[in-house]
């Protein structure tokens, strides 16, 4: 007999409670629901602005235009139509952004976790502050510019890196290359992606370590660690869920990043996984050069691109929330 | 917590523990704060407390709430200096030499004296198992039969018999009283000669804290343990030492410290006496 028996008691249907808003807390409420519906309207707007120029030739294409490697417009600059068919295959230009794309993420996200660390719990004070305004400097940095200096500077000594690469590790596939041409390869183009990455990787990943709990910092240190065994035993498990987020959200950066990528890689219409040959694709890329000179027709399959580079950062953002919400468990 | 009871009981509870022979296997030759004040900035929080350790003794570090002993208690191993602007002067010594001294490792100081905090703080990352073994990796220790030393911390916590069939359940998984105990096996394993303890029951419930109690005296066999607490029975029931801080508009200072049994029944200073009757405080 459990207790509620023993006193006869029955239990009664819960109440239902309900509060009543004050007017001004309606009117907030409309106004903040408003901004924050506004993001979901413009993606949701954009979405079906692509899809409903792009839909003739996704339908024409069908998967051949995600899986074909040919680009191929028929219609003159005139307006005639050539003899052979127009042919409209992103294949090697998604291989390419995510190729380049995972490149940067390899690259940048190593350098960001180092420099959070340094700036959290080695630099001194002075140093930080500066340091944190540079970073964020470097993140409202123009894209164009990252590009010139990616061409004119950081190409040669990429394709120096590159050679070593080859040389040293040219038995890994990935780094063969079937002929010795080394400038404006995925490798590059990922490097300079890289360091547009930085800045945004970098400041969640101080934000996340910042928040490690002082109580295990201490407990850690109070048992003779060192500040990199303790970093290692209480910081990384404590941040690496925010840290593959913040990856996460590099990557999708690096995905979306058209002119310094466009700048700095060597577009071929052909499925490249040699790293270091220079010949890479990207589909923000491809948009921007084919743009300026499309036909009517053409102009649709770049929608039909944009709106498959759309539908690619969604899914690594989903695939983002996933592996988070999956980890966030663990070492929290 | 401390209204209820007579001044008369709290002494004899502190005779009765005035009994026990206590460091029989001492470690070393104790720890001495000579002259120790802290800053917090501008703020002089506590000023010219010295005070010897004895090895294999209990000390209870008693006092209302902002008087310095857990500031004191945190110059014992270095831990002060955590905190931005913090600043100390005087010594400590372990054996006899400065642990404050240029050129000592910290980390070598904090290995052999070890603190067990206020409120529980298990690594949640880590499996019970991992989390006793936890300083042998954090300081970068060799150790042969990893899985004895183990065992050996658990009983001697006395957890051992409540988590030997799930060693590998997350630190977080144990009730607040059994992280507390967790933490204690976590300072055992890397055989500290010093226990440092701030308030380490104020978090628990009365079964977990007389658990912990039983561990502390029989802790007190073979290390020196220096424990913050603001239950005065807590102290008079572990304790072979007892310090009164107080801090009274100024910096905190020492304002007695004698043998528990001593404190409890025969203060020489009427503050003392105003506290541990539970008059103030």
């Amino acid at each position: 007999m459990t207790l509620a028996e023993e006193k006869q008691i029955t239990a009664p249907t819960p109440r239902v409670i309900t509060t009543k808003p004050r007017t001004s807390d309606k009117i907030f409420r409309a106004v903040i629901f408003t901004g924050a519906l506004s993001s979901l309207v413009i993606l949701a707007a954009i979405a079906i602005f692509l899809g409903l120029r792009g839909f003739e030739i996704l339908a024409r294409e069908g998967l051949s235009f995600i899986t074909g490697y040919e680009w191929y417009s028929s219609i003159n600059s005139d307006g005639t139509a050539g003899e052979d068919p127009s042919v409209y295959g992103i294949g090697a230009m998604l291989i390419g952004t995510i190729i380049t794309a995972l490149i940067a993420v390899a690259i940048g996200v190593p350098i960001s976790i180092a420099a959070a660390l340094y700036l959290n719990f080695y630099a001194p004070n002075a140093i930080r502050g500066f340091l944190v305004g540079v970073i964020d400097l470097m993140a409202a940095f123009p894209s164009i510019l990252f590009g010139l200096w990616g061409f004119n500077v950081l190409m040669p000594s990429g394709e120096y890196w590159a050679k070593l690469l080859h040389k040293y590790l040219g038995w890994i596939p990935l780094f063969d290359v079937s002929t010795p041409f080394f400038s404006r390869s995925p490798f590059i183009a990922g490097l300079v992606l890289a360091i547009m990455i930085i800045p945004i990787v970098t400041s969640i990943a101080r934000e996340v370590f910042s928040q490690t709990p002082l109580d295990r910092i201490q407990a850690a240190y109070a048992l003779g660690a060192t500040k990199w065994t303790m970093i290692r035993a209480v910081v990384l498990p404590f941040g690496y869920s925010g840290v593959v987020g913040g990856a996460m959200l590099g990557l999708g950066r690096a995905m979306g990043e058209t002119v310094a990528v466009f700048t700095v890689l060597n577009i071929i219409f052909q499925a490249n996984f040699q790293i270091l040959l220079g010949a890479g694709g990207n589909v923000a890329s491809l948009i921007i050069l084919k743009f300026g000179e499309a036909s009517a027709e053409e102009i649709k399959a770049l929608m039909a691109a944009g709106l498959m580079l759309f539908l690619l950062t969604l899914v690594v953002n989903m695939l983002a929330d996933l592996l988070v919400s999956r980890t966030v468990k663990q070492g929290r | 917590m401390t209204e209820n009871v007579k001044p008369s009981s709290l002494a004899s509870v502190a005779a009765a523990n005035a009994n026990r022979s206590p460091g029989k296997h001492a470690l070393g030759t104790g720890l001495e704060a000579r002259s120790v004040h802290a800053w917090f900035g501008k703020n002089h929080v506590l000023a010219d407390v010295s005070l010897d350790f004895a090895a294999g003794t209990v000390t209870a570090l008693i006092g209302p709430s902002g008087c310095g002993k857990s500031t004191f208690i945190r110059t014992l191993n270095r831990m002060h200096e955590f905190i931005p602007t913090a600043a100390m002067a005087g010594e400590v010594l372990l054996d006899g030499r400065d642990i404050y001294a240029s050129g000592v490792d910290v980390t070598k100081i904090r290995l052999k004296i070890g603190m067990v905090f206020q409120k529980p703080n298990p690594f949640p990352s880590m499996t019970i198992g991992e989390n006793v073994l936890s300083g042998l990796k954090l300081a970068q220790l060799k150790q042969s039969n990893k899985e004895e030393l183990m065992e050996e911390c658990l009983v001697r916590a006395g957890l051992w018999n409540e988590v030997k069939d799930r060693l590998d359940a997350h630190g977080g998984s144990l009730s607040g009283g059994q992280q507390q105990r967790l933490c204690i096996a976590r300072s055992l394993a890397v055989n500290p000669q010093v226990l440092l303890m701030d308030e380490p029951c104020s978090a628990l419930d009365p079964g977990s804290t007389l658990r912990i109690e039983e561990t502390i005296r029989e802790l007190s066999e073979t290390m020196t343990v220096i424990i913050v607490t603001h239950n005065m029975q807590q102290a008079a029931r572990i304790s072979d030492y007892t310090a009164f801080f107080l801090a009274d508009g100024h910096p905190g200072m020492m304002i007695e410290s004698g043998p528990t049994s001593e404190i409890f029944s025969n203060p020489k200073d009427k503050r003392t006496e105003n506290y541990v009757t539970g008059r103030f405080g």
